[in-house]
């Protein structure tokens, strides 16, 4: 016991040579994460602070305890669906067309399902307008506000990698609402394919159950128009466009105070692009 | 893509570990490590280079798990009665004794918040230097060590006093 000796513990209350004893520390030597002359001194501090020493001694055990009942997972065969090679080569095989294009298939599939908008719209002169916008955005909100399993691709947390990649796909600088005020937080967002190019889709909720979803897209006709409200197959929201954006904000149409939530997000919009003219 | 082979699929067993820990649900939690893989094949070439493989997946994973965890907390998931989950894991245990101790630890676990056991788990189980599992949860190191000294201190707190380990056998998890 040497270290006794060469550590001056007694009657030091405080660590080696007068450096405090770190709760961060306590917990890296649970860990194992601290060089060896240090936790020769921790060792040391716990000899003499018994009530400490069984905090960490509970500490120590926990995470065996944890290590021991989560360790039979780790050695159970991996699942074939798991099989990630296997996986690759279902991507390499699906990349002839790639899987951007795919992923339009899939919102067209959807599409169609939902009343053949797609043959509708093909045949209508303002194809690319605010009313095709508006039916775009039900669309996807109806594909991916409902979804259980991943309504947004992106979430929050990389908000601003999403709006990267949206606003290179969409080639124009693209921004956020902050909708935190009127009670909405921002979720996340992902990439969709519309009958007329890339937009960009963001997802809100109001922490009760609630999605709005704001979509973005270029505006190859209609670039500027007054926001108008529209309803369709249980959908609600208000479209309007400005200086070539198109913007569509949806929910279900239970959803209440829809109206001054899309003028707060035009407001806010506006604001944006004077302070940044798109290039 | 030979490259994410070789890092990626190591790494499999303990993705399925910590979704598992997490949701509790084997099925549940295989479908969110595939999610994961499906992005980390779509993402692979567009990670920062300097990106710690380890740490990029799990953070994958993490965030798929808390918008699943959310989903479940908002009521449009189903509650998992306790008896109806992790036989596969119950089966592996010895004895009764162990079993009873297992379900302890799990409700336990369970009683802390999401954030706690998320930070718990990086770090006990999968092993995770501060620095990576800061880097998984997005958080400054900082507050993975205050997070991770309270959920230590409250995992202690409970386990001894009992008060989630006395949940009885009908009681629903607790899904936060």
């Amino acid at each position: 016991m040497s270290d006794n000796r060469n550590d001056g513990w007694h009657g030091n209350d405080g660590g080696n040579d007068g450096r405090p004893v770190q709760e961060e520390e306590l917990l890296a030597y649970v860990d194992g994460a601290l060089d060896a002359a240090r936790r020769h001194q921790i060792d040391a501090y716990l000899r003499h602070h018994p009530d400490v020493a069984r905090r960490v001694e509970g500490y120590v055990a926990q995470r065996a305890q944890l290590r021991a009942a989560f360790a039979p997972i780790a050695r159970e065969p991996v699942p074939p669906e798991l099989n990630l090679s296997r996986m690759l080569e279902a991507r390499r095989a699906r990349t002839g067309a790639p899987w951007r294009l795919a992923a339009s298939v899939f919102v067209a599939l959807c599409l169609g399902g939902m009343g053949g908008w797609i043959g509708r719209a093909a045949t209508e002169p303002a194809a690319g307008g605010i009313a095709a916008l508006a039916r775009e955005a039900t669309a996807s909100y109806q594909v991916f506000a409902s979804d259980p399993v991943r309504p947004v691709e992106i979430s929050a947390s990389d908000s601003a990698d999403l709006l990267k990649w949206v606003s290179t796909r969409l080639r124009r600088p693209i921004a956020l609402p902050d909708l935190a005020q009127s009670g909405y937080r921002y979720i996340g967002g992902r990439l969709v394919a519309t009958e007329h190019g890339p937009a960009g889709l963001f997802m809100y909720d109001d922490g009760h159950g609630t999605r709005v979803a704001m979509l973005v897209r270029p505006m190859a006709t209609e670039q500027n128009m007054p926001m108008k409200a529209h309803a369709q197959a249980g959908v609600a929201g208000y479209s309007w466009a400005a200086q070539g954006l198109g913007y569509s904000l949806v929910a279900a149409d239970s959803t209440r105070g829809l109206h001054p939530l899309a003028d707060e997000m035009r407001r806010q919009l506006g604001e944006q692009a004077r302070k940044a003219p798109p290039a | 893509m030979k490259d994410m082979l070789h890092q990626v699929e190591p790494l499999i067993p303990a993705l399925r570990r910590y979704a598992r820990a997490l949701l509790r649900e084997q099925a549940a939690a295989d479908d969110l490590v595939q999610d994961c893989l499906e992005k980390v094949i779509t993402y692979w070439d567009s990670r920062r280079s300097n990106d710690d493989t380890r740490s990029w997946v799990f953070a994958i994973l993490h965030n798929l798990a808390v918008t699943a965890l959310r989903r479940r907390a908002g009521g449009l998931g189903t509650h998992v009665a306790l008896e109806d989950v992790d036989e596969a894991l119950m089966a592996s245990r010895a004895t009764q004794e162990d079993a009873l101790r297992h379900r302890d630890l799990m409700n336990a676990l369970d009683a802390l918040p999401a954030d706690q056991r998320s930070i718990l788990l990086l770090v006990s189980v999968e092993d995770m230097s501060y620095a990576d599992a800061a880097r998984v949860l997005d958080i400054p190191i900082g507050t993975v060590m205050s997070r991770l000294s309270r959920a230590r201190e409250k995992l202690l707190r409970i386990m001894e006093t009992g008060v989630a380990g006395a949940a009885t056998k009908s009681a629903l998890r607790r899904v936060k």
